[in-house]
């Protein structure tokens, strides 16, 4: 999929995470924020990335921040970030 | 056994990722009210993948589509329905022509998924016409689990106040729970709205166990403990329940075919509703009230 | 005689202000305290250096005192609780001297008994008259209670009571008599009354919160406690409260008439004291208005002193006597040790008050908590820091199941029986693990910045750096 415009997906709050998608030249840039950064940094950065792979996204910049979210949620938030960045009507 | 059907918002992620802690027997992963149109493509994919998180469940989990009017509900079925969730809650059904409608969806995307079973339907009935058409709703097919009442929406129709007495939802309770009771299905009450009344909540759930319905929707995680308590056996009729089965147990084993307890007789009637109290109260408390018959 | 003293700055210098001394100072202004500020700031003009500050709690309203560290005006704290920036400031290696830490309870049973002397005690009275008869029940900035000031007032060389509410001889209902008082000071305001107390203490409309406190209430009442002449004592922290909300519900409905409640007061005790749950309510500080409001009238509603709430030793204390009470943690580990004093970075963000000592005496030892926070699941292999040892809890209360320490089998059984959902610690942090992922590892660093002293004076752990 490509990054056509930026878009955003999520909440700041507890337990959530804001996803911000932009689109960029050639790679995957990726920023993260968060609240629990020395526990779960890792964890977070896998999940946006696989999350970014299973979209065949392969080049944005994307923005995290994260305000404690299980992986599901990154995961959710990361998706639909990724599909309102698709342009007029461009689900799926 | 589903006692309590609790509505959670589905795009609130520190709600839904403690919703099986809040004690309700069934959770509604809300898309319809609780989700502002902005967020409706954000709000179902969360609750897809909550649902690919919760593969053993110990809750029932139902998702509360859209309305079949709005541009919403066939993505909700497309992205929801592969995940197997335990139920669907469609809103405002309102008779057999509207149920096509949705099953025909659902049949084609459960195709697709390659889905064995046909995910279940739980019809919120908050229309006149619903009210009318219980009975064909809840005969309607295999897939219909139950009919849910939603007293808020009905009372608009029907061009009244709703009151925390209901007389004006009367005629729908009793009408849905012989409709219900008459296809074989369970029954839920509608929500009681007043989130700081317990007093009240258990008096008009205590009405609604007397008409006759199975369980209660409820719109307060607070409202819970005392609707399952309603719908629960009390540890008195458990035991008395046990008691009964023993008695016609010994009679059976001593060849008489009369038993009465405590000066009453036992009749056939009696054994079932034991039976019955018997096998809620393991499915409520667990596998340790299972008594040796 | 005359004790009227124009400053505080003059009243330091008569009370014999010279470096190196321990200066100790109470908290029932909380984060609404000007007087600690104020006294810091005489201090740096003066040009005193090297003092230990011993205070019974610092909160964020205290952040001006960060720079006297860094000029080591102060060089020392000894505190039952430390937050806000005051606390990230120890972490981060500005104070010269490590911190000690020591509980509500051991504070004073230090200072009775001498271990801790204190050179001189300033007094924030909310109302006072010229002779230094006190209280916190009066005037603009009232707070009702003074418990933790009475042992300082009692044993400290010099005392000197700082007012903004100067009333005529004698006033009649005082907490600290003026053969205790050497100076009196009267000042423009004490505190801010927005940061004292609340006009209200709300209970959590968190589910999570109401499920755990459900929980809590729940053990209680099946652990045989709960019978006429029990005593409680709960937090005021949401899921603490709630639970003393659904108690109360219990104790009207099956008519139980408990002896007392002590605490920490909010007004939902106020309204259990007088919808006749408990005979009393000991007070050694108030969180809100509708305390300071009973405390003042109600004599059933009594001030004691912070030895009296908790001070180990031999003549014994309130926390004793307790039968149940309920307490937070940061973090529990697999021997059901707790952490309160820092946060999930390992940054010093608060303390034990009197988290150990009522864990020690109260016959039912409850924490309540969520299972993770923002992520991060509660229970760990080792708690950052020891703040209450886990031979001391009974019971942890989280909103997936209740783990009981494996010494308490009666009560294991107990709850069972009642159909709560018993499981092991083990269990629980498996299942948060399963949800959130096992976390890495924080950074700690090499320095201890703080000794934490058990209530019995025994070092109980220490907390290092994070820089």
């Amino acid at each position: 999929m490509h990054i056509e415009k930026t878009a955003a997906a999520g909440t700041l709050e507890s337990s959530d995470c804001l996803v911000t998608v932009e689109p960029s030249a050639s790679e995957i840039k990726l920023e993260i924020e968060s609240v629990v950064l020395s526990q779960y940094g890792e964890e977070i950065r896998g999940t946006v990335l696989e999350t970014l792979k299973s979209l065949h996204v392969q080049a944005a910049s994307v923005h995290v921040q994260d305000k404690g979210a299980l992986n599901c949620v990154i995961a959710a938030r990361v998706e639909a970030a990724v599909l309102r960045a698709q342009g007029e009507g461009g689900q799926e | 056994m589903i006692r309590t059907l609790s509505f959670l918002p589905g795009n609130t992620p520190n709600m839904l990722i403690n919703g099986e802690t809040l004690g309700a027997d069934a959770l509604i992963l809300d898309l319809e009210d609780a989700v502002s149109p902005a967020e409706k493509d954000t709000a179902r994919i969360l609750v897809r993948n909550y649902l690919r998180t919760q593969r053993i469940r110990k809750t029932f989990l139902i998702v509360r589509i859209n309305a079949t009017d709005t541009a919403y509900w066939r993505d909700d079925l497309a992205i929801i329905l592969p995940e197997k969730p335990d139920a669907v809650l469609p809103t405002k059904v309102s008779g057999r022509q509207m149920l096509d409608t949705l099953t025909a969806e659902m049949s084609r995307v459960e195709q697709d998924a390659g889905l064995e079973r046909p995910t279940p339907l739980l019809p919120l009935i908050e229309t006149a016409m619903g009210v009318e058409n219980a009975i064909e709703i809840a005969s309607y097919s295999d897939r219909i689990m139950g009919l849910a009442l939603g007293g808020e929406d009905l009372t608009a129709d029907l061009h009244c106040k709703r009151t925390k007495e209901g007389q004006e939802i009367f005629y729908a309770r009793t009408r849905l729970v012989c409709a219900a009771r008459a296809a074989g299905v369970n029954v839920f009450d509608t929500p009681f709205t007043d989130v700081d009344d317990m007093e009240g909540l258990e008096k008009d759930a205590q009405f609604a166990k007397a008409l006759g319905f199975s369980g209660k929707l409820v719109i307060s995680p607070r409202h819970i403990d005392t609707v399952n308590a309603v719908f629960s056996p009390t540890e008195e009729e458990i035991e008395y329940a046990r008691l009964i089965l023993a008695c016609i147990r010994d009679a059976k084993a001593q060849g008489k075919g009369v038993v009465s307890l405590r000066g009453k007789m036992i009749d056939a009637p009696i054994v079932a509703r034991a039976r019955q109290v018997v096998e809620d109260a393991r499915q409520i408390f667990g596998e340790e009230e299972d008594t040796d018959e | 005689m005359n004790k009227l003293i124009a400053s505080i700055k003059e009243a330091l210098r008569l009370a014999g202000i010279r470096d190196g001394m321990t200066l100790s100072f109470h908290h029932h202004l909380r984060n609404g305290d000007h007087v600690i500020n104020m006294t810091v700031a005489a201090l740096r003009e003066m040009g005193i250096k090297d003092i230990n500050l011993s205070a019974s709690s610092l909160f964020q309203v205290h952040a001006p005192i960060i720079d006297a560290f860094e000029d080591e005006t102060i060089t020392s704290v000894e505190s039952d609780y430390i937050g806000g920036d005051v606390g990230r400031a120890i972490s981060m290696g500005r104070l010269k001297k490590k911190a000690v830490f020591r509980s509500h309870g051991h504070r004073p049973a230090d200072i009775e008994n001498g271990k801790m002397h204190i050179d001189i005690a300033i007094i924030a009275a909310p109302s006072s008259d010229a002779s230094g008869n006190c209280t916190g029940k009066y005037g603009k900035s009232a707070c009702g209670s003074l418990g933790y000031a009475m042992p300082d007032a009692r044993c400290a060389d010099r005392v000197i009571v700082v007012t903004d509410h100067l009333v005529s001889y004698p006033l009649p209902d005082f907490s600290i008599p003026e053969t205790q008082v050497d100076y009196v000071v009267q000042v423009d305001s004490i505190g801010d009354p927005a940061g004292i107390v609340s006009s209200t203490t709300k209970i959590t409309r968190d589910p999570v919160g109401l499920r755990i406190a459900a929980y809590a209430a729940q053990s209680i009442l099946h652990s045989g406690l709960l019978k006429d002449g029990f005593s409680f004592q709960t937090g005021a922290g949401g899921a603490s409260l709630a639970a003393a909300m659904y108690l109360k519900d219990i104790m009207l409905k099956q008519n139980i008439h408990g002896s007392f409640c002590m605490g920490g007061i909010t007004g939902y005790l106020v309204d259990m004291l007088n919808a006749g749950c408990f005979e009393q309510l000991m007070d050694v500080q108030c969180f809100d208005l509708k305390a300071v409001e009973s405390i003042r009238t109600n004599p059933r509603h009594r001030e004691v002193s912070a030895t009296h709430y908790a001070a180990p030793g031999p003549r014994g204390c309130i926390a004793d006597h307790l039968d149940a009470v309920i307490l937070g943690a940061t973090e529990v580990d697999l021997n059901f040790n707790v952490n309160v004093h820092t946060d999930s970075q390992g940054v010093i963000m608060g303390g034990s008050g009197g988290h150990s000592d009522v864990a020690a005496g109260a016959k039912l030892a409850i924490i309540v908590a969520p299972l993770t926070r923002a992520r991060l699941p509660l229970i760990v292999n080792r708690v950052n820091c020891i703040s209450t040892p886990g031979s001391t809890v009974d019971l942890l209360v989280t909103q997936y199941g209740l783990a009981v320490n494996p010494s308490k089998t009666e009560l294991k059984e107990r709850l069972k029986a009642a159909r709560l959902p018993v499981c092991s610690l083990e269990e629980l942090k498996a299942k948060a693990e399963e949800m959130s992922g096992i976390p890495a590892p924080i950074f700690k660093g090499e320095k201890v910045v703080a000794d934490v002293l058990y209530r019995d004076g025994g070092l109980m752990d220490q907390i290092h750096g994070v820089f």
